[in-house]
This record gives C-alpha cells, sequence and structure tokens, in this order.
C-alpha cells in the first residue's frame, strides 16, 4: 500500500502531497522535510529505491522516486507494492499530467492543484492503485473539465491561470522556471 | 464574467513573488484574514466563491501552514448539486479533516447521501472520500453497505472498481467490521471481469481477504492462474489500453502473480501444469530482444519478472525453474541500470533461502562482494550485504565474514550496527576453528566499537567460558589488544572480564606477567565511563585470586579515594566490599568465592534475536532454510544457543555454607537490567543464592558477608537496586504466586453466584463478612472487596494477599491491589480496590487470602476471587448467516466444547435468558429453527486480542438435561466458558 505521496521541487518546496494514513500536520511537514533530505541528496543515477526515513516507518517502508527536471515524485509505499510497478505508475502519473496539461511544469502543478489531485485522484485511491490506463483517465479528466465548463458557463481552460500570470509581466520568470521539455523526461521517452 | 479564479492565480504569485519568508508570511496571514472575513460575512457566497477559497486555503496549507477554519465551508460544499463544488469540498475534507474532527458526523451524512446517489460521479466521489480517511469509523458505518456496490450487476465499470479499493482500505483498518457474506463467493468471479481495471481492483482486495480465510477464497487460484495466461500470451494488442509500452497489463500481472503466493502450488496437474507454462513464457520473454528501447518497457517487463521470480520461490518446489530464476537474476547483477541490480540482489536473498537454488546463488559470490565494494548507492550496497549474510554458509564463511569486515571500515554510519551483528552471527553460527572467532570478534570491536551492542560483547564471552580450548588464545588476543595505544571501550570490557577469569593462561609469558596484566588494565581505568570501572573492579579482584602477589597493587587502587570514595555508588560498593574481601579472606576462602565461571546454559544467541527484530522477514527464511537443510553446526555454542543475558551468572552454592563462588556480575555495573535478564535456573540451590543472583554486584559480595563473616559494610549494600527476588520480599506483597500456605478454599457456594451477578456477600462468618462489587470494561475491570467486621471487637494485623494458584496466571492478569490498613475496628467496613487486567485467556482462578487476629487468636481465610473469564465478555449481535458463517469457521475440533449434562435449577427459560445475558452473551432470536434453544454471541476482550465465542444451549425438558456447545477461536476459551456456564445452569 501507499503511504505517502509527495511531490516537492528540487528546493524542497511542496508542491502536492498525500498522506494515505493520518499524520498530524507538523508530523506531515516533517516527513516531507526528512524525505527530500533523503531524495535530494542521491545522485541522478543511482537507484530510485531507498529505505524510509524513521518519520515514515524506517526500513518497513520504501521510498521510490523520480526525479524531473526540477521535481521529485516520491511514492512511500509498504513491501506489498512491486517496486518497478510503483516506479512505473510515478512514470504514469507524469505523463497523463503532461497529456492533460499539454505540456506539465511546475507552474501547472501550483496552479491547478485541484486538477493535479483530481488526476491523482484517478490514479491512486485510499493508498492502492486505481487505474493504471493514462487513455481512461485522460478520458476522465477531459469528461470532468467538461463537467465544469457546463457547470459553470465559462470556459475554464488549463492555461488560463497560467496566462493570467503572464499578463502580470511575469514572463521570463515563467520561462525559468517552466521545463517545456523535461529533461530527464526526455531520456525516458527516447 | 469570472475568469478561472484569478483570485487564486494572484494570491499564488504574489506569495512566489514575496523576498523574504517574513513577506510571505505577512502575505498569507493577511489572505486568511480575508478569507476568514468572508467566510464570516453576511453576503452569502456562492459556490464558485467557496471554491476560490478553499482553493486558497489549500494552497496555505501545502506551504506548511495549519489551517484552522474554513472546515464547515467545505463540508457545505458537498451539499452541492454541482460537481465541481461537491469535488472540491472533498478535496478538502481528504487533504484536511482529521478522522476525530466534529465534523465528522456531518460528513459522512453527506458520503451516505452521495452513496446512495443514482449520479455514478457522486458514488465514486464518496467511495473515493471513505477510502482516504479510512478510519475504523468510516469502516463501521460504511463496510457493510459497499460490498452491494461491488457484486451489484447493474453498477458501472468505475463504481465497481472504487468500491473494490475502497472495501480494501476499510477491510485494512477493520477488518472485524468487513461482513462475510455471499458477495465473497462472487468477489472471486471478477477475475473474469471485462474491464482490465475492475480485474487488477479486484484482485488487490481479494488478496487481503483471501489473508482472513483463504479456504474461503480457493478458487481465485484456477481463476487467476488462467486471467494470467491470457494475459501472458497474447499478443499486446488484444488488451488495448492496458498495453503499457509494449507490455500486456503488467499491474495486473504483477498483482495476480502476487496473489498466487498466499497459496502452495496448485495440486491439480493442469492447472499446475499451466501456471508453469505461465512462468516460463515470462521468463522466456526475458531473454527476447525488448520490444521497444525504451526504460519504460524494461522496467514494465522486469516488475512482472520479478514478481514471476518471487512466486518461483514462494513455490519452491521446481527446481528447473529456480535455477532459471537464478541465472537471470545472476544477469540482473551486472545491468547496466541500477535499479535492477538492486531487485536482483534483493530477491536473490530470499533465492538463497531455497535448497534447490542455494547452491546456484553461492556462484555469484564474487559479483556479489564486488557490488559491496563498488557500488555507488548505499541502499544497493545495503542488500548486497543482505545477500552475503544469506549465502552464507560453511564453506563461504571466512570469505564473507573478511569481506564484511573490510566493508565495515568504510561503511555508512547508518547501516554499521546491522553489519556488526551479521558478522558476530555469521562467525558464531559457522566457526569450526574458535579462534577464528574469537579474533573477528575482537576485530569488530576494533573497527566499529561504537556500534557493537552488550549482546555482541556478552556473547564473545560466553563462549569463551563455555569453551575450554580457546581460552589462552583469547586472553592472550585480547591482552595484545589492548596493549594498543588507543583502544575501544568495549574492547576494555571484554579485555577486563577475560583477564580477570583466564589471565593466569597467559601469566607464563614474561610479556604478559600477573602485574603486567594489571598495570595494563588499570591504564585505562581512568579513561572509562562507571560501568566500565566497575567491571576493571570485579576484575581486579578475581586478579587477587589468581595472582596473590599483586595483591597489595590492588588494594592499593581498591582504597584510594578515587574508588572508595568515589561519588558513584556502585564503583563505591564495589571498592569497599572487595577490599574488606581482599583483607580479610584467606587464600582459600578466595578461591572458593572468586572461582572461575562456571558454564553458562546454552539458549538461542539473544544476536540473533536483535538482528530478527530488525529483518524479520529474511531472518526467517535464512532460519527456515537451516532447519530444511539440517545443516545445523554441531558443537554446541556455535549452534546458535547460548545464554541470552549478560554474563552474570549466579551460581549455586556447591557444598555446604562454606562454597560459595563469587556471584560473577563481572560485567556488571549493568547488573540491575541483567538481573531481570538472568532468569538462570537456581536449581536447587540455597535461598541465599537466589537473593544474590538476583541483586547487584554488591547484594552478591553483601550476600557473602553474611555467610563469610568477613565484616564487609553491609549498609552501602542498601544502594544497590533491588531484585525482582529481594527487593519483592522486602515490600508488603499484595500479589503472590503459587504460595502453598493458602489452607483449604471456604464460601466456593457464593462464588458460584457471581458468574453470572456482579455484586453480593461472598463470603460471612460470624466475625467477617465479605462483601464484592464489580464492574468491567473491555479487557480491564475493577473489583471492589468490603471487609465488614461483625464484632464488637477490632481486627488486628488484618492483612489480604491475592494468590495466583497457577502461575501461569502472571502473564495472563495484571493485577494491582490497593491495600487495607491493617485494623478493622469495631462494626467498621473497609475496602479494598483490585483492578485487573486481562492480559490473554486464562482458566484458573485468582485466590484472596485473609489473615487478622480477632482477640489474640490469628485467623485465615482463603476464598476464590470472583474472577472468571466471562467477565471479559462483550455481548455481541449478529444475524443468522453471520453467526452460521463464525461457526462454521470456528469447528475445529479443539475450538469446540459440547457438555451434555443435568439441570442443576428448575428449567425456566426466562430465567436462563437472564443468566445468560448476565454471564456476558448475546442471545440471538431468529437463529436456531428450535425456539427453545438459544444461540449467542460475545467477544472476550483481553490486551493481547480479542476473542469471539458463540455458544448454543439446547435443553431437553423431559430428560432434564441441557447440551452446551461453546465455540471459540481460542481452544482453552470454549472449555473454559462451557464449564463455567455449565454450573449456573
Amino acid at each position: 500500500m501507499i503511504k505517502a505521496i509527495l511531490i516537492f521541487n528540487n528546493h524542497g518546496k511542496p508542491r502536492l502531497t498525500k498522506f494515505y494514513m493520518h499524520y498530524a500536520e507538523d508530523e506531515q511537514q516533517q516527513v516531507i522535510r526528512e524525505t527530500f533530505q533523503l531524495v535530494s541528496k542521491r545522485d541522478d543515477n543511482v537507484c530510485n529505491f531507498l529505505e524510509g526515513g524513521t518519520l515514515i516507518g524506517g526500513q518497513d517502508y520504501r521510498l521510490i522516486y523520480r526525479h524531473y527536471a526540477t521535481l521529485y515524485f516520491v511514492f512511500c509505499v509498504d513491501s506489498s507494492e512491486s517496486e518497478l510497478g510503483i516506479l512505473d505508475l510515478i512514470q504514469v502519473f507524469v505523463e497523463t499530467l503532461d497529456k492533460c496539461f499539454e505540456n506539465v511544469c511546475e507552474l501547472d502543478l501550483i496552479f491547478h492543484m485541484d486538477r493535479v489531485h483530481f488526476i491523482l485522484n484517478e490514479l491512486v485511491m485510499g493508498g492502492m492503485v486505481l487505474e493504471t490506463n493514462m487513455n481512461e483517465i485522460v478520458a476522465r479528466f477531459e469528461e470532468q473539465q467538461k463537467l465544469q465548463k457546463s457547470e459553470s458557463g465559462f470556459s475554464a481552460m488549463p492555461n488560463r491561470a497560467v496566462s493570467t500570470v503572464r499578463d502580470m509581466n511575469l514572463s521570463q520568470k515563467l520561462r525559468d522556471i517552466k521545463i517545456p521539455d523535461m529533461p530527464s523526461f526526455s531520456s525516458l521517452y527516447q | 464574467v469570472k475568469d478561472s479564479m484569478r483570485g487564486l492565480a494572484v494570491f499564488i504569485s504574489d506569495i512566489r513573488n514575496c523576498k523574504s519568508k517574513e513577506a510571505e508570511e505577512k502575505r498569507i496571514n493577511k489572505e486568511l484574514a480575508n478569507i476568514r472575513s468572508k467566510f464570516k460575512g453576511d453576503k452569502a457566497l456562492d459556490g464558485y466563491q467557496k471554491k476560490k477559497y478553499v482553493c486558497k486555503l489549500l494552497f496555505i496549507f501545502l506551504l506548511g501552514n495549519d489551517i484552522d477554519f474554513g472546515h464547515m465551508e467545505a463540508v457545505n460544499l458537498l451539499n452541492s448539486n454541482k460537481y465541481t463544488e461537491k469535488q472540491i469540498g472533498y478535496l478538502f475534507i481528504s487533504v484536511l479533516i482529521s478522522e476525530n474532527n466534529e465534523l465528522m458526523r456531518l460528513v459522512q451524512q453527506n458520503l451516505k447521501n452521495d452513496l446512495a446517489s443514482r449520479n455514478p460521479v457522486h458514488v465514486n466521489l464518496a467511495l473515493e472520500c471513505i477510502a482516504n480517511i479510512g478510519s475504523k469509523e468510516m469502516a463501521e458505518m460504511f463496510a457493510p453497505e459497499i460490498p452491494k456496490l461491488l457484486v451489484m450487476g447493474d453498477a458501472g465499470d468505475t463504481v465497481k472498481q472504487s468500491a473494490a479499493l475502497c472495501l480494501l482500505k476499510l477491510f485494512r483498518t477493520a477488518p472485524e467490521m468487513v461482513p462475510i457474506g455471499d458477495w465473497t463467493s462472487r468477489v472471486i468471479h471478477l477475475l473474469n471481469d471485462q474491464h482490465m481495471g475492475v480485474v487488477t481492483a479486484a484482485v488487490s482486495l481479494i488478496e487481503a481477504l483471501v489473508k482472513r480465510n483463504p479456504d474461503d477464497f480457493k478458487g481465485c487460484v484456477s481463476l487467476s492462474i488462467s486471467r494470467l495466461a491470457r494475459i501472458v500470451t497474447s499478443s499486446y494488442t488484444d488488451l488495448q489500453d492496458y498495453t503499457y509500452y509494449f507490455v500486456p497489463a503488467p499491474w495486473l500481472s504483477v498483482k495476480l502473480l502476487r496473489l498466487l503466493q498466499n497459496y502452495p502450488p496448485p495440486e491439480d496437474t493442469t492447472v499446475r501444469n499451466r501456471l508453469a507454462e505461465c512462468l516460463e513464457t515470462i521468463l522466456n520473454k526475458a531473454v527476447e530482444p525488448p520490444k521497444s528501447k525504451k526504460v519504460q518497457h524494461s522496467n514494465a517487463k522486469n516488475a512482472v519478472l520479478f514478481e514471476a521470480i518471487s512466486l518461483i520461490i514462494h513455490m519452491d518446489s521446481d527446481p528447473s525453474l529456480l535455477v532459471r530464476a537464478c541465472s537471470q537474476l545472476g544477469q540482473f547483477l551486472s545491468n547496466r541500470e541500477t535499479n535492477l541490480r538492486y531487485l536482483a540482489l534483493e530477491s536473490m536473498c530470499l533465492l538463497a533461502t531455497s535448497e534447490f537454488s542455494h547452491d546456484a546463488v553461492k556462484r555469484h559470490q564474487e559479483t556479489v562482494v564486488t557490488a559491496l565494494k563498488s557500488e555507488r548507492d548505499v541502499s544497493v550496497r545495503q542488500r548486497a550485504v543482505d545477500l552475503l549474510y544469506a549465502m552464507c554458509d560453511r564453506s563461504n564463511a571466512e570469505e564473507i565474514v573478511g569481506e564484511m569486515l573490510t566493508y565495515l571500515e568504510t561503511a555508512d554510519y547508518s547501516i554499521r550496527g546491522e553489519l556488526v551483528l551479521k558478522i558476530a552471527i555469521l562467525a558464531e553460527k559457522y566457526a569450526s576453528d574458535y579462534t577464528w572467532y574469537v579474533d573477528t570478534i575482537l576485530n569488530l570491536i576494533r573497527l566499529a566499537g561504537d556500534f557493537v551492542s552488550e549482546e555482541v560483547w556478552y556473547r564473545v564471552i560466553q563462549i569463551v567460558i563455555n569453551r575450554e580450548d580457546v581460552q589462552a588464545y583469547a586472553a592472550k588476543t585480547v591482552f595484545e589488544a589492548l596493549e594498543a595505544p588507543a583502544c575501544h571501550e568495549n574492547m576494555v570490557k571484554v579485555g577486563g572480564y577475560i583477564l580477570g577469569e583466564f589471565g593466569n593462561l597467559i601469566a607464563g609469558d614474561a610479556r604478559s606477567s600477573p602485574s603486567t596484566q594489571f598495570q595494563l588494565l588499570h591504564g585505562k581505568f581512568h579513561l572509562c565511563s562507571p560501568p566500565t570501572r566497575a567491571l576493571l573492579l570485579s576484575a581486579y579482584i578475581k586478579l587477587v585470586n589468581l595472582f596473590p602477589e599483586i595483591r597489595e597493587d590492588i588494594i592499593a587502587v581498591l582504597e584510594s579515594d578515587a574508588n572508595l570514595r568515589n561519588s558513584n555508588v556502585e564503583i563505591q560498593q564495589r571498592a569497599s566490599e572487595y577490599l574488606s574481601l581482599a583483607r580479610n579472606s584467606t587464600q582459600d576462602v578466595l578461591a572458593t568465592v572468586l572461582e572461575e565461571m562456571p558454564p553458562f546454559p546454552e539458549r538461542e544467541s539473544s544476536i540473533l534475536a536483535q538482528l530478527r527484530k530488525k529483518k524479520p522477514a529474511v531472518e526467517d527464511a535464512i532460519r527456515a532454510r537451516g532447519e530444511k537443510q539440517q545443516q545445523r553446526p554441531a558443537s554446541g555454542a556455535a549452534d546458535g544457543a547460548a545464554a541470552s543475558a549478560a554474563p552474570t551468572a549466579a551460581t549455586p552454592t556447591s557444598g555446604g555454607g562454606g562454597g560459595v563462588k563469587l556471584q560473577g556480575d563481572i560485567a556488571g555495573a549493568e547488573s540491575n537490567t541483567d538481573s531481570d535478564l538472568l532468569g538462570l535456573d537456581f536449581g536447587g540451590s540455597a535461598p541465599a543464592a537466589a537473593a544474590g543472583g538476583g541483586g547487584a554486584g554488591g547484594g552478591s559480595v553483601d550476600l557473602l558477608s553474611s555467610i563469610l563473616d568477613v565484616g564487609v559494610s553491609s549498609s552501602s549494600s542498601s544502594s544497590a537496586a533491588p531484585s525482582a527476588a529481594s527487593g519483592a520480599s522486602a515490600q508488603r506483597k499484595t500479589v503472590v504466586v503459587g504460595a502453598g500456605a493458602s489452607g483449604s478454599i471456604v464460601g466456593e457456594e457464593n462464588w458460584h453466584k457471581f458468574v453470572c451477578k456482579n455484586s453480593g456477600v461472598l463470603y460471612e462468618n460470624d466475625i467477617l463478612q465479605v462483601g464484592v462489587k464489580c464492574d468491567y470494561q473491555q479487557s480491564s475491570g475493577r473489583i471492589v472487596v468490603y471487609y465488614g467486621n461483625k464484632t464488637p471487637a477490632p481486627l488486628a494485623q488484618f492483612a489480604s494477599v491475592i494468590n495466583l494458584p497457577d502461575s501461569s496466571l502472571t502473564n495472563q492478569l495484571g493485577i494491582q491491589v490497593k491495600p487495607v490498613g491493617d485494623r478493622v475496628g469495631a462494626s467498621e467496613q473497609v475496602n479494598e480496590v483490585i483492578t485487573v487486567d486481562c492480559m490473554a485467556e486464562f482458566s484458573a482462578c485468582p485466590l484472596l487470602n485473609i489473615r487478622f487476629v480477632y482477640s489474640g487468636v490469628a485467623q485465615s481465610i482463603t476464598l476464590k476471587l470472583p474472577l472468571t473469564i466471562n467477565k471479559f465478555m462483550q455481548s455481541s449481535e449478529m444475524d443468522s448467516a453471520t453467526f452460521f458463517q463464525h461457526w462454521k469457521q470456528l469447528s475445529q475440533p479443539e475450538q469446540e466444547c459440547q457438555k451434555i449434562f443435568q439441570a442443576k435449577f428448575p428449567m425456566d427459560a426466562e430465567t436462563t435468558k437472564t443468566k445468560i445475558l448476565g454471564f456476558g452473551f448475546s442471545l440471538l432470536s431468529n437463529i436456531d429453527s428450535n425456539p427453545a434453544n438459544f444461540v449467542g454471541a460475545g467477544i472476550v476482550q483481553t490486551k493481547s486480542g480479542n476473542i469471539g465465542s458463540l455458544f448454543r444451549l439446547e435443553p431437553n425438558q423431559q430428560a432434564q438435561m441441557y447440551r452446551l456447545t461453546v465455540h471459540s477461536i481460542k481452544p482453552g476459551v470454549s472449555k473454559r466458558l462451557c464449564e463455567l456456564l455449565e454450573t449456573q445452569l
């Protein structure tokens, strides 16, 4: 079972966190910090699994992670999960995000937290893998977007928020952060 | 026109533009105030606004701030008919509301509504939320409902999928809440479902359910195998969207292979062959050229492969598959991908435990050693250590231990402790030559002294003491080790102990003369912590015995102020007592008192136990292999068996009063804890020996002082912590075990009345009335005993003791007594409160012994305490399907107890009902086809677990007989409940 899913950037700033077991709010922050410490000091070409930190349960838990450009995707799982399976699941998650956001970047995660959560909820439920079929998840996401549109009666394009920001003369900054080509990502696509 | 939450975007960019932490905090506080005022304001917020603010709160929470409002608004969003609003409400709740929030009731009401909704999207949102919270309360409320969604014919695929996982989550939280019913058999057939997503979710659920009662789900084995066969042999186009980078349905395959690991290899030959075919196909695909160069392809393929290998190892029955698996893993060991090397090492660890493949694994030793030396990643090196440990046997032990020792020098701090344990265990287990063992452990201390736990150095001492052939060598080696300019404190401890015992064996060599030995040890003394110094003092007194010629030197050390007046009581006490011993005893006495330690009793190595705590699975597997191959080391000490305690043996008196050996807690400043660990068999030794053995260092010598009358100050011994044995006797005892002197038991008749009720008079005679009132909650109880003096004179020296006639009761019941005063005045009533914790099921009955003096005559009364197992039983309601299901499950011969007996009381149905309810069972109607029969259920609650029990009572009016049948999870419980209930009918 998946105990927690953490996404944070290269500086340890959390971008999405989801705990499937109860942790108090300050414990959650500690877990994030500890996990960041453990993961960020690792080279890029070492293995993607390591034993969990003490807060998350130590040796009985594994951290399985992938590092994409500016973001770490970390899944904390128990021994009942296949390591490679979870690694693939992270890939499915990221590819799905990429499809839903058309070239996903860190900003999309920040500005569209609700959508990212929606996608994650389609993928993992209560700490268990719900759906692995990317097309199905994307279809459900689009359906939801349509529903949202029909309910609010205006068009809610995914990129609207980002463009709002761009209007505010932040575009230079954005370009720096955006990960259109996702270096390690593309190496996975090769 | 409203845009898509422009305010949110602006807020987020504001935060991102903040230059400092303070600025960010300020901006956040401003926003929180804004949202708070909006929520509190008069103007009703519309759903869109609420959604926007909830999103802001989520973002603020993500930044690490506590959110203490907005919960109500989020719950209100659940009421919305708009999907978007509902969804954001649920999101807030699953991220921010913890299971004990007071709003949970409202949330549950909404969940109920949505679960019953005809809109599958709403149903899914509810299921998702239930699973994400996954609390016990959720399980109580929804676990009985969800199975319907799962097997309902018309539920959509996505609902089924979510329902399966939701139920799984609740099952993990509170398995007892998930009902057993006909849905369980239907759930297996979801394995045949058209929708792969449903199948995947269902397999996860089934895998968990299987663990509860495998037999009920046996059918899933052949279904899983045929499903697997269809996936493995299909060309990937068949599975369309569930093909991931040219690998057909990898997640489902992995799950199916996992599920099969819950069962032994199938018995049916056709099924078994089909499975073997699947596994072979998977192994074959591993060597086929890849269909894609992308890493995802090989990842997914290997995920399936590794799981297949796990299954092969689990079945452990097909040598050819095992060997193929091993060679496949061997190739991965040198793969370019670190992940694969890691996993290969891990899987091989399991493979090494199979007798068929153990040798095949050993062939890769060199590669693994290279991995240990050259892998850049500590996670991988750790796996390499595990594998070396698993593949170690007598043939390669010296080599592997050598490599591990080399690695220890550079190993990461995080894994040194475990590495030390592993080396210690292997060295002991496979030592054919004990000089090698001693060298290895001393090397361990030298290389990683800080990581050498007490168990490890205790163990080397135990082994040296038990093996005469290695003693001289050990003495020589520690002596040399101590000669190093700097040595670890653990080395000093081992050195002190061993030289104290066996220094004489090397004293012939001028380089290690008695005084050199003493000087060498004493040279380290000042650098050591008090516990080690205390140990060294014991070593010195032993040296006094071995070498009379250095007696004066040692006396000088003992009588120095630094020791005799040390602020540490242990050191002070030892110094003063040893000083008296050294000064005043004759050589004969010394020789007897300070005689060499006797061998330790052989027990399982405590080191092994410690490691097993760290790595239960691997350790057990390795042990299982050991047993399978029966390649246990021949010598006793190497058997992984030896005293678990520190070498602080107390030995029985060897003859009359004079021959007491030194209660050798030479190791012992830690003796307070050691004495608890000891549990040594004192055999028929004098009680004095027991007291000394239990006591700390001082205590033991103190014992000598009384026997030998050598004038050791005994006042100081009170400073040593009281031992379990001697300390207890000093205080007034309220609970004793197995004390013989209780006399005959009176008032048994009244006791029987308490089986079904909780208050009344337990005993009465002309002098005393004993009343009892008790109440029980779950596994705890409180018994108040009222002692009433019926006479016009006081009862003096009044005391009561609970006596546990059966020593097993000490583990089963935790009894605490708040004792009464020692006097009960004329016509006065006093009460005594006894609290009881039921640790485990019990059947013996504690006794209550009351003593007092009435008009000069001592009286003693022994009563049975009205404390029976059924007091901890809570009645349990269930429907007939559940009842019969449980009844069937608990029908092993030892779980069932049946009695046919004559009625002792009039057979009146109403009275019987009252008794049964008082006993603790429920009465369930409409279950037994014969309305005259009684059936019911109860759960005995103990600290170590709940024990479900069921009963059926069949009266036969004509014969005036009953037939009583009790089923219970625990054999002893059904018997005891049956016995107790019988006395009441």
